[in-house]
Formats: C-alpha cells, structure tokens, sequence
C-alpha cells in the first residue's frame, strides 16, 4: 500500500468512526436528558406523564413535612404563581431550606404529587428558574450587603 | 494602605506582561539581541510583582481587613488560619489572583530552565506567555478586582463558604491550577515554533517535560477533588459528571493525548502538525473549562446576564486566544512538513489510535457538558444531560482503549508485523481469557457482566506490561532474573521514561478495578436510626450509640457515635457530625470514614427526625481507594518520566535518542 492509501484509509476509518461515536451519542442522549418545568407549566399539565423531569422553585415556607416512616419528606415547591407537592424519601442535602430555591428530579405520580429521585439544593442562583432566580439573586444580594453592612 | 499596594503592582505587572509580549518577539524577528535577552528578566520581574500582589491579599486574609471587598465577604475572624489563606483562592476574584501567578510561576520557570534553548525561541515562548498574562492581568483588574474596598467598613466577614474549610479542598484548586495553567507552557512553546515555522524533533523534546509536569498536577488536582467531593459533600459519590468536573478532565484526555502524541514527534518527527494542534486544544480547553465554571455559564445560561462584563470579557478572550492560534495555525502548519512514514501496523499507528480516542472522548464530554448550551441556544427547552449517559460514553469507549493500551508500548516505530506481536503477546493473551473465564464463573460476579469486562481488561493491561518489562529485561546479563536486579539500577540510569510508562498505564488498570468495584457492588442505604440501634449492611453490623452535641472552632455540631461490627468483632469507631457555622449558619455534613485497602464504611448524618432518632447515611464502598491509587500511579509515572536524565542533557539539537522501548525492540 501506498502512503497516499494508507492515509486514505485512516481518514475513511476515522470519519466512519467518528459518525458511528456521534449516533451513538446523539441517540444515548434522548434518552438521558431531563426537561425542567416551572410549577406554573407543570399545573398546566405541559410535563410529560411517563419521563423523569425536573421541576424547580422555591420551598414553601412552612411546608416541608416529615412523614411517620422518618425518611419520608413532602414539601411544596414554587414560583410564586403556582405550587407543585413534592414527595421525596431520603436525606435532603445540606443547603435545602424552605424558602430556598431547590430543583427536584422525578417523575409525577397519579396523584398529582411529584415523586422525586433526586434533590439539589443550592444557595447558587444557577439551579434556580429563571423568574425565580431573578427574585432570588435580587435577595441574595440585599442578604449580603446586609450581613456585611451590619 | 496595603490593598492598595497589591492592587498597584497588579498594575505594574500588566505593564510588564505588555513590554513582555511584544519586545522579545520583535526581537526574535530582526535579530536584536538585547531586546531578546529581556525576556527572561521580564518573566522574572513579573513574578516578582504578582507574587507580591498575591501576598498582599494574603495578608489582608490573615489579618482580617473587612474593610477589603473580597475578604468581607469570604473570610470571618473566627475562621483558623490556614483557612483564612486557603480562602485566598476560596471565590471568583482570588482564585483569578492565584491562576495569574501559577501563571508568571511557569513563566519564570521556563525562564530558568531552558538554557539550552536557541535565544529566539525562549523569547517568543515568553512573549506568548506575556500575551495570555495581558489577558487575565485585565480581566482581573477590569471585572475582578479583589482588592475592591468596601465602605462602611463591616465589622465581621460573612465567613468561607463551610464545604470549602477543608484540607483537601485547601490543595485541590493550587494542584487543578498549576495543571491548567501548566499547559500554558506547551501552548506558548507550540505557538512559539509556529510563529518560527521551525516544528522539529527539538521542539517536542523541550515541550515534552513542561506537559508532563502540568499533567502530574492534573491528574493530582482530579483525584484530590473526586477524594474530597468523596468525603466532604456526604453522599459518597467520587464522580458526578458535573459541569466543573467534566471542565477538568477535558484538558486532561486531550493532555493525554499530548503527551503521547510529543512522544511520536520527539522520536519519529512525525504527527507534528498533530501535536501543535492537540497542544492549543489543551490550553484552550483549560481555559474554557475555567472560565465556563467561573462565569456560571454552564450551570445557567443567564450567568451572563446577571455580570455582562465579565461574560463578556470571557468569550471575547477565549475567541481572541482560539481563534488567533488556529488562525497561526492554519497559515503556519500546512509548511510544516510531514515527518516520518509509517505503515498500519506500528508504534506511530497505535499512538494515533490512542490520540483519536481520547480526543473522541473529549469531544463526546465537552457535547454533553455544552449540550443544555445547544438545547437552550435552539429553543428546544431547558434540559440537562444526565451521568448515565457520559457512564455509557466512558464505558462504550474504555475497552478499546485498554485493549490498544495492552499492545501499542510492544509495537515497534515504523513497522511492526502481526505475527511477531501475537509471538510476544500470546502468553497474556493466554492468561487474560483464563481470567476472563474464571471471573465470569466466579460465584462473586455472577451475572454481573461488567465485573467480567473490568476484571479482565485490568488483568489484560497487567499482563500485557509484564510482557512489556520482561521483553525489556531478557536480554540483561543473567537474564530475566539478572534483569530484575538491574531495574533499580536501570532506573537510576536511563529507563526512567520506561518505568514511568509502565508505572502510568499500572495505574490505569487499578483505577479500572476500582471503578468497576465501587460501581457495582456499592452497598448505600438511608435508613432511620435511634440510640441503640443496629443495622446490618454488605456484613457489616452498624450500631447507633446516639449523638452528642460539641462545639468547634467557628461551628457547633451534633456528633454521632457508631460502632461497627463485622461478626463479633468491632471493626470501627466512627464519629460523624453535623456541623452548623456561625459565619453564615450553613448546615455541614461531616462523614466519618473507616478507610481500608479494601474497602470503606462510611457513615454521615442526615437530620434529627426527633427523640434522638437521627435520618442516616450507611454506605459500603468496595475498592473505592483504588480510585485515587490508580491516580496517584499514573502521577508518579508522570514523575519519573520527567526526571529521567535525557532530559537534563546539555545537548540542543539531539540525535535520536535512546529510546525508551528500545529493548523492546531489540
């Protein structure tokens, strides 16, 4: 064989091996992704009904409720138009707070109460909705100032 | 008074970095020696001034100076010492401060150490250096400026984020950061030789060393992140594919792919166009992941939003950076003439193989890392990409690069033949499918195929580098068994680069081991414990003794007490808490860990759920230390290679050296 076909070949065997990577991938990907919705567009029935999604807000204060089993965990999450139940078993991470923003993984259950797989809470605007990190960054910043202005 | 200072020779230092990036270079093209000769005084000075800058904040750090911007918000007086300095690079603008004087560190040090390279590559090395450092000197000075003062001057900080008080977590950024910022040097020595339109065997031979060392620092500053992301966050996980993880490890494949991609051109001259390509996507990459973790971007896309001139700043220095080199590059590179030929079977053709892999799995990371980018970007929603899928990439990927890994350092340069590998090989060929068969069999990975699938490829990289070391070893005087001997000596003499090698692709395989392990047979249960309590977990047995309220430094925490049994034996004593800062009042988890070679038992506190009765985290982690073993294999490897004596050799221009699979060909 030639350089100039040997080269050709690697070319032709790297294209059609990045191909093959780049359907593999892009095809994994469907099914790997996780939508978010804002409560108002879940009460809107705009969240699929058979996939993990995610929904995001803020904790409704005095709504998180430990049930009898001790592991067990509901509060409400939203974005101050409307509110969506969240069910969770497991031990919430550190930073979840009521009236903190918190962005929840799951499904929704039959009756209407998110069941989550998976909580992340953050004092990071960036796991916030859009409208409410707004909302959230404004206090976040005045909650500085304030405590070094003190 | 001394902010100020600081901030001062900030400026003198960009001052500096502006004489540096354009007289030495001008230098290098009309032959003015002078002006060429002021590099190395320029590195050195700018050292010197951001170092002082540096410790200006440091001091402003220790003695608590509220009345600096940066420390009010991110330090307390309460806070001990060493984490007063750590939380120097605890936030944006400081860690900025820090990378701009690893950055003139490896500026001066390429200054120090290279005097047997020609004058005018060193000048335009160091005026590349200078052009990046202008880039971060403004970018500092102009959006984040850390010795900002604040008035009314506050009387208390409002204390360092909890999770970042922390040994491990002290180290980690000053580790992540000498790597990224290491490839700074291979970057400027690329774009040095592209400049010069002189890409040779010598080139790589110098940017060899430098690469090697940014990696080393890499690959600790990963493992240190993924060991305290272990033990600190509470959950146990030492890899999430996170955005700011992923931003770490992508410099580091295409680091990888580098330095074996330098190895072709330094010994083969060939891949030359290769490598500087490979060497601007490292630095690129190091500095789009850290500026994407800084800016926010990757988490929200309205993290540019929220500080516009930051962001802004961001993508026009990453577009001036990439695209400025790559323009070089396209002008320069197609004169550059190809180096060696070679045919599909050899050393050069597995190397290749090694590079596209990994540059494949870079790609494949940075898409799913950007892919909510894509997503948000084209109005398809907002999504994010989920770790299973980068665990299918990694594992859809893996094998094929194990199994290269087994056969490319028995290959020989130029051309090899198949029948003279499966000669050498068939030994642990032999002995990999027995293992295969036997673990397949084995009562302890029944049906679980991907115990199988580890196992063996750890044992193929194994025994595949066996044959490797004896290849090199057989035609010692004695023998094999004389071979043995002579490895210490070996070491010391000119086999550093061979045991390193050796030591690295080691450690591949027992990261191997310890990802299939801890991956599968994982044990993680949060369960409802009351004082007196026990529960039984992968054979172990967890009593609860209660937890007890104590008080730290600048916390008040609840702390657990465990006894672990494993039959009637207690194995552990563990003592986990629950911290609550007084700066902020974040709640902390602290786990407690029993660690062994072996295994880990793991225990955090969750919450009081009343009378006593806490909501806890039991885990069992099998070979989860192999993890960061296999890291810290791979460092040392690193480590040897880059001390091997070639590289002190006061020779420029040096015919082709020993190499170090040379044994291996013999």
């Amino acid at each position: 064989m030639k350089a100039r076909q040997k080269r050709i070949l690697f070319v032709v065997a790297a294209v059609i091996g990045v191909s093959l990577a780049a359907g593999m991938a892009i095809s994994a990907l469907r099914g790997n992704i996780s939508y978010f919705f804002s409560p108002s567009q879940v009460m809107a029935n705009e969240h699929p009904s058979d996939a993990v999604f995610r929904v995001g807000g803020l904790v409704v204060k005095d709504s998180l409720q430990r049930q009898p089993d001790g592991l067990t965990l509901t509060f409400d999450v939203t974005d101050n138009a409307a509110t969506v139940p969240v069910s969770y078993t497991g031990i919430l991470p550190d930073l979840f707070s009521e009236g903190q923003g918190v962005v929840a993984k799951g499904r929704m259950g039959p009756d209407g109460v998110f069941m989550a797989e998976e909580v992340l809470a953050k004092h990071d605007e960036s796991y916030m909705p859009p409208e409410v990190a707004d909302s959230l960054q404004q206090s976040h910043v005045d909650g500085v100032v304030e405590m070094v202005t003190q | 008074m001394i902010p100020e200072l600081g901030h001062f020779a900030l400026i003198i230092a960009l001052c500096i970095a502006l004489v540096q990036a354009t007289v030495p270079l001008m230098g290098s093209f009309n032959g003015n020696r002078p002006w060429m000769e002021l590099a190395r005084p320029l590195a050195y000075g700018q050292l010197t001034f951001i170092a002082f800058s540096f410790a200006c904040l440091v001091q402003a750090f220790v003695v608590s100076d509220f009345s600096v911007a940066y420390v009010a918000v991110n330090s307390n007086s309460l806070l001990p010492t060493m984490y007063k300095i750590s939380a120097v690079w605890g936030a944006h603008e400081g860690s900025l401060l820090l990378w701009v004087l690893m950055m003139a560190g490896w500026g001066a040090a390429v200054a120090l150490y290279s005097k047997n390279l020609p004058l005018a590559m060193i000048a335009r090395v160091i005026s590349v250096q200078g052009m990046v450092t202008i880039g971060f000197l403004l970018f500092t000075l102009l959006t984040s400026n850390p010795f900002d003062r604040l008035f009314p001057v506050p009387p208390e900080g409002r204390d360092l984020n909890p999770l970042l008080q922390d040994p491990g977590l002290a180290i980690h950024p000053p580790m992540l950061y000498m790597g990224y910022v290491g490839f700074s040097v291979a970057f400027a020595f690329a774009i040095a030789a592209l400049i010069g339109g002189k890409l040779d065997a010598a080139w790589a031979r110098w940017s060899r060393p430098w690469t090697t060392v940014a990696w080393i620092f890499l690959t600790i500053g990963i493992a240190l992140g993924s060991w305290w992301a272990y033990y600190e966050l509470g959950w146990g996980g030492w890899w999430f594919w996170d955005p700011v993880e992923n931003a770490s490890l992508m410099p580091w494949l295409i680091g990888t792919a580098l330095l074996h991609s330098l190895a072709v051109t330094e010994k083969r001259a060939a891949f030359k166009s290769w490598t500087v390509l490979l060497a601007i996507a490292a630095f690129s990459l190091s500095l789009l992941g850290t500026f994407l973790v800084r800016s926010g971007v990757l988490t929200s896309v309205h993290a540019f939003a929220t500080d516009p001139t930051r962001g802004a700043f961001i993508l026009l220095f990453l577009c001036l950076v990439i695209g400025g080199s790559l323009a070089l590059y396209a002008w320069r590179a197609p004169s550059v003439s190809s180096g060696g030929h070679f045919d599909l079977l050899s050393r050069e053709s597995s190397l290749l193989m090694n590079n596209l892999l990994f540059s494949a799995f870079t790609i494949l990371v940075l898409f799913g890392t950007l892919a909510p980018l894509i997503y948000e970007a084209f109005g398809w929603g907002k999504i994010s990409v989920g770790f299973p899928w980068f665990n299918k990439m990694f594992v859809a990927l893996s094998p094929f690069m194990v199994l290269l890994l087994g056969i490319g350092p028995l290959v020989r340069w130029k051309h090899d033949a198949v029948l003279r590998l499966l000669g050498k090989l068939w030994p642990a060929l032999l002995l990999t499918i027995g293992v295969a068969v036997w673990v397949a069999q084995a009562e302890f990975a029944a049906s679980h195929l991907w115990v199988t699938v580890g196992i063996t490829l750890a044992a193929w990289l194994l025994l595949s580098h066996l044959t490797v070391l004896f290849e090199r070893l057989k035609n010692r005087p004695g023998g094999v068994v004389g071979g043995l001997k002579s490895i210490g000596d070996d070491v010391r003499g000119g086999g550093r680069g061979f045991y390193g090698m050796l030591l690295a692709h080691l450690g591949v395989a027992v990261l191997i081991i310890g990802i299939t392990m801890v991956s599968t047979f994982d044990v993680e249960h949060d369960v409802r414990m009351s004082p007196g309590d026990s529960y039984e977990l992968a054979g172990y047995r967890f009593e609860f003794l209660g937890a007890t309220a104590v008080d730290g430094p600048n916390y008040n925490a609840d702390r657990g007490h465990f006894l672990v049994y494993r039959g009637e034996d207690t194995v552990a004593e563990l003592f986990p808490e629950k911290r609550a800062y007084m700066g902020g009042g974040m709640p902390m988890t602290e786990a407690a860990i029993d660690a062994g070679f072996l295994r880990d038992i793991y225990v955090s506190l969750g919450e009081h759920v009343g009378d006593g009765d806490w909501a806890l985290r039991l885990y069992y982690k099998p070979y989860v230390r192999w993890i960061w073993l296999g890291a810290i294999f791979m460092a040392i490897g690193g480590l040897l290679a880059v001390t091997d004596p070639r590289y002190r050799a006061a020779r420029v221009t040096a015919p082709m050296p020993d190499l170090a699979g040379s044994a291996v060909k013999a």
